[in-house]
């Protein structure tokens, strides 16, 4: 098949970093419109998207942080020492001695195989999982979907991906996601043709693994009018970098009458920045769906939206964030309603651990005459230690009379009966309390496809344990 | 009790600023040099006003004033309000009607003390101390200065507490002394006189040890249409164990740009209750800091609003849990018709060591109209573990199965829309568990309903 072979052409690209004239680590630390070039030129990138990523850097250059309402943290990061673009192969350079102990001791516990740790860890830029790829590829390729990466993708499929590229999230939604718009690689590109509906879930796992990851991911994904697809990016175990900063950008549409499910586990190394911009646009009777679980990182911002265009359409976003010691979850959810008869729901959990701190931000915006729109949000935190933190900040704006909207939130620790009443019973506190912890999750995780909900039972444990007593 | 016929008397207007200096003067020229003023006030003042100068206008962009149409304050056009003649003071004596019966009385109309009527002998013998502004900061320098504006305006409007210090030229102090309990309420008026006037209303309350009392404040204007603008501040102390009540009826004209700034501090085994009915003004914004300082503290803040036509009212809250074993319950309604806006940005915030609070925070709004408009921000900040803190925010419409029912009784449409909203603010009103002031607050809302339709 045509994308077959496309694929195979990224990886003869990647002995064509020997041009003497083009040096890897030419790009080196810091931005400017050097890099940008380098980039396009490295990537061969059409006028197009080269044009776009200088926009994106200037953007990014003239936009304050956002500090005035999120963390003064963002500004421990230094933008001139981040490498922006690391060419494929050269990313691991990594020993095996150099992974720190925790990390080598939680892919023990949680039973990953000898040669997914190598590259979880950054050790090994890949791992032998083409072959895994390859099959998903083929079996969805039949069905007329493309899979891809986004460089491919804007490359051999502008017809397809120009059209909805950068308009779900313009670059200057934010400013991470213009640095995004001008220094992306890596990420997906999928397009789903009509009525198809993709039994098995597209995993980005195997296709970063097959292509070797950037901190700079972009993906984009279109479903056709009544197709459906399910999505998964990340994975339970931690994964390790040295880099700072990962900042993403995820566009999904959803066509007339189609179903769009995206699921994320984020277990970044407590070292990286974690700031991604991800929002969905759902036509009329669409479905975006967004499961999200953000369990690493130093900081994590992030607030999946869906913008609701169309009649009918609906936005879900559930979450789970775990902050340990030292870390901030600052994740929430976005619901634009723009359509009548429109509805959303948000449900999120959060756990806070020793120092960790969560924060729910959330936006429900109902404009004045659409009729019956709904939207339902529950956010509930569970404290375990005294030193640990919750905040909630949602902001709701209805207009109208032909809409509701009801927010919920609550705040509580882990009850000492309940705990009393499993102690009795022989369990100790802490096996109790992990016990407690998962129970609070349940609903939510059982959503995640199973492979997903055993190792995050499996994580929680392993979180929860030196947090007591 | 007394009834307001008994120990009425005028007060004599000494040490308001004289005529000639105020009449025209525009508030944003600054502080009025008044030598009736002790020196230390007046530098404090001073102070005030640099600071006032040093703040940037708030933008939207600022958390603290999201959704609010800051453009509103521009202050440009507010004066200080000339010295009322004897014709103003009979005329807003005529219409300071308030509650039947209370144990003390004050009315201000352009920050002019018109009236006050004492507190019964018995209470003044065992030490109230219910005295203007300008004659405690002098006759009880020491108590006044350890509570006059002694925390910071931390929701916001710091500029704006600011500007209030260094214009403020009266106002009411109240001392209650150790274990003395006021039965009747104690009414306090504000009045705006005059076309773009300016008043900087203050109550200063402090209830000592296990004290008792009621105070209920009235903002008026004297011509509904008259552009005007108000800038209070409201601090209001509860010694251990002391039960303090605090009721505000806003009402002020339809052009009018209102700020308001509380404060309640709570000590250990004290509570508090304050609630806030909004029905006037073109732009009122409203910040209410409620601490909890001391052990088994607890606030409960209530407020009501009816907002019509092009009226924005803006809510900010904090209640902060600074010790353990501490309550706070909040309860906002909102009834919104027309063009209106209601922001309500509020935060439960539970500090490090407060453990065992027990926090509430509830906001509704119902949308009456298709261009109305509510926003709702309701936040918790939990640095402590062991809390049960919780948050509500809903808006919604008439349910239109209750709106059968009445129909169905024969009651036309929009009566039985006046009886459903009615019913939705009713809840918080009763929760003042205060019969009178809550058929007297009843009756205002009425009355708004009644003027609109």
């Amino acid at each position: 098949m045509k994308t077959e072979n496309k694929a195979v052409d990224i990886d003869r690209n990647r002995g064509d970093f020997a041009y003497p004239e083009v040096h890897i680590r030419d790009a080196g630390r810091g931005l400017s419109e050097k890099t940008i070039h380098y980039i396009s030129d490295v990537k061969e990138d059409p006028d197009w998207v080269r044009e776009f990523r200088l926009r994106g850097l200037k953007t990014f250059l003239e936009k304050p942080l956002p500090t005035h309402w999120a963390s003064k943290d963002l500004e421990a990061i230094d933008f001139d020492k981040i490498r922006y673009y690391l060419a494929p192969g050269s990313g691991a350079k990594r020993s095996w001695e150099e992974v720190p102990e925790d990390i080598k001791r939680t892919f023990e516990r949680l039973g990953i195989p000898e040669q997914e740790r190598k590259f979880l860890a950054g050790v090994e830029a890949q791992f032998d999982s083409e072959a895994v790829y390859s099959n998903i590829k083929k079996a969805v390729g039949e069905q007329g979907v493309i899979f891809v990466g986004s460089t491919e993708g804007l490359k051999n499929h502008p017809e397809i991906f120009r059209k909805w590229f950068g308009k779900v999230i313009p670059i200057g939604d934010n400013k991470f996601s213009a640095l995004n718009s001008a220094v992306f690689s890596g990420g997906s590109f999928i397009y789903i043709p009509p009525g198809v509906k993709v039994k098995h879930p597209l995993q980005a796992y195997f296709r970063i693994n097959a292509e070797s990851f950037g901190q700079f991911e972009r993906t984009l994904i279109i479903a056709d009018e009544g197709s459906e697809v399910t999505y998964m990016e990340g994975c339970t175990a931690p994964k390790f970098e040295t880099v700072a900063l990962h900042s993403a950008v995820v566009e999904l549409v959803a066509l007339k009458g189609a179903k769009l499910q995206y699921i994320t586990v984020q277990n970044w190394s407590s070292n990286v920045f974690n700031l991604v911009t991800k929002r969905g646009l759902a036509h009329e009777n669409a479905e975006i769906k967004w499961i999200d679980c953000n369990i690493g990182s130093r900081l994590t911002m992030k607030y999946p939206g869906v913008v609701l265009k169309g009649r009918k359409a609906r936005g879900e976003v559930l979450s789970i964030a775990l902050a340990g010691n030292g870390q901030h979850q600052d994740t929430g959810a976005k619901m634009i309603h723009a359509a009548d008869e429109t509805t959303s729901n948000i449900i999120s959990k959060s756990i806070s651990i020793g120092t960790g701190r969560a924060t729910y931000r959330g936006l429900v915006h109902v404009p004045k005459h659409l009729k019956h729109c709904k939207n339902n949000t529950e956010c509930d935190a569970l404290l375990i230690n005294s030193t640990s933190r919750t905040d909630t900040y949602p902001a709701i704006t209805v207009r109208g009379t032909g809409n509701s909207v009801q927010h919920e939130a609550s705040v509580s620790q882990v009850s000492a009966e309940q705990i009393f009443y499993m102690q009795q019973r022989g369990l100790s506190e802490a096996q109790a309390m992990s016990l407690s912890v998962n129970g609070f999750v349940n609903d939510l995780v059982r959503q995640f496809p199973m492979e997903y909900s055993v190792e995050l039972k499996r994580l929680i444990e392993l979180e929860m344990e030196g947090s007591v007593g | 009790m007394n009834r307001r016929s008994e120990d009425r008397r005028s007060y004599p207007m000494s040490s308001i600023a004289p005529a000639e200096i105020v009449s025209s003067k525009a508030i944003l020229s600054g502080p009025i040099e008044s030598g009736d003023l002790p020196h230390w006030f007046r530098e404090q003042q001073r102070a005030a006003w640099e600071k006032f100068e040093s703040i940037p206008r708030p933008t939207r962009k600022d958390q603290a004033w999201r959704f609010s149409n800051v453009d509103l304050l521009d202050l440009v056009p507010f004066k200080f309000t000339p010295e009322l003649s004897d014709d103003d003071r009979r005329n807003v004596l005529q219409y300071s009607h308030g509650l039947d019966e209370f144990s003390g009385r004050m009315i201000f109309a352009g920050d002019q003390l018109v009236e006050r009527n004492i507190v019964s002998e018995e209470l003044k013998k065992r030490g109230v101390i219910f005295q203007p502004l300008e004659r405690a900061m002098v006759e009880h320098t020491d108590l006044f200065r350890k509570y006059f504006m002694s925390t910071e305006a931390s929701l916001g409007s710091a500029k704006f507490a600011a500007l209030h210090q260094a214009l403020v030229s009266s106002g009411t102090f109240l001392f209650v002394p150790r274990g003395v309990e006021i039965e009747a309420p104690i009414e306090i008026f504000h009045w705006l006189r005059g076309e773009n006037v300016s008043v900087f209303p203050h109550l200063l309350l402090v209830a000592d040890e296990l004290a008792k009392v009621t105070v209920v404040e009235h903002f008026r204007s004297c011509d509904q249409r008259a552009p005007g603008f108000a800038c209070g501040v409201n601090d209001l102390i509860a010694g251990p164990g002391a039960k303090v009540t605090y009721v505000c009826a806003q009402n002020w004209g339809n052009n009018v740009v209102a700020l308001q700034m509380n404060t309640t501090a709570v000590d250990h085994g004290a509570s508090a209750m304050s609630l806030n009915l909004n029905l006037g003004s073109r732009y009122s914004r409203f910040e209410s800091l409620s601490r909890l300082v001391g052990e088994g503290a607890r606030s409960d803040l209530l407020a009501v609003a009816v907002a019509m036509n092009e009226q924005e009212f803006d809510a900010r809250t904090l209640q902060d849990h600074i010790s353990p074993q501490t309550a706070s319950d909040l309860l906002y309604k909102n009834a919104l018709d027309d063009r209106a806006r209601c922001t309500f940005g509020g935060l439960i915030r539970v500090e490090p060591h407060a453990h065992f609070t027990d926090a509430y925070q509830k906001v509704r709004n119902l949308l009456l109209s298709d261009d109305s408009e509510a926003n709702s921000m309701p936040g918790l900040e939990i640095l402590a573990d062991n809390v049960r803190c919780t948050h509500g925010a809903t808006s919604g419409q008439i349910n239109e199965d209750e709106m059968f029912y009445l129909h169905s009784r024969g009651i036309p449409t929009k009566v039985a829309q006046r009886l459903i909203v009615t019913g939705f603010l009713n809840e918080v009103i009763q929760r003042l568990d205060q019969p009178s002031i809550a058929d007297y607050l009843r009756g205002l809302i009425d009355r708004k309903f009644g003027r609109s339709r």
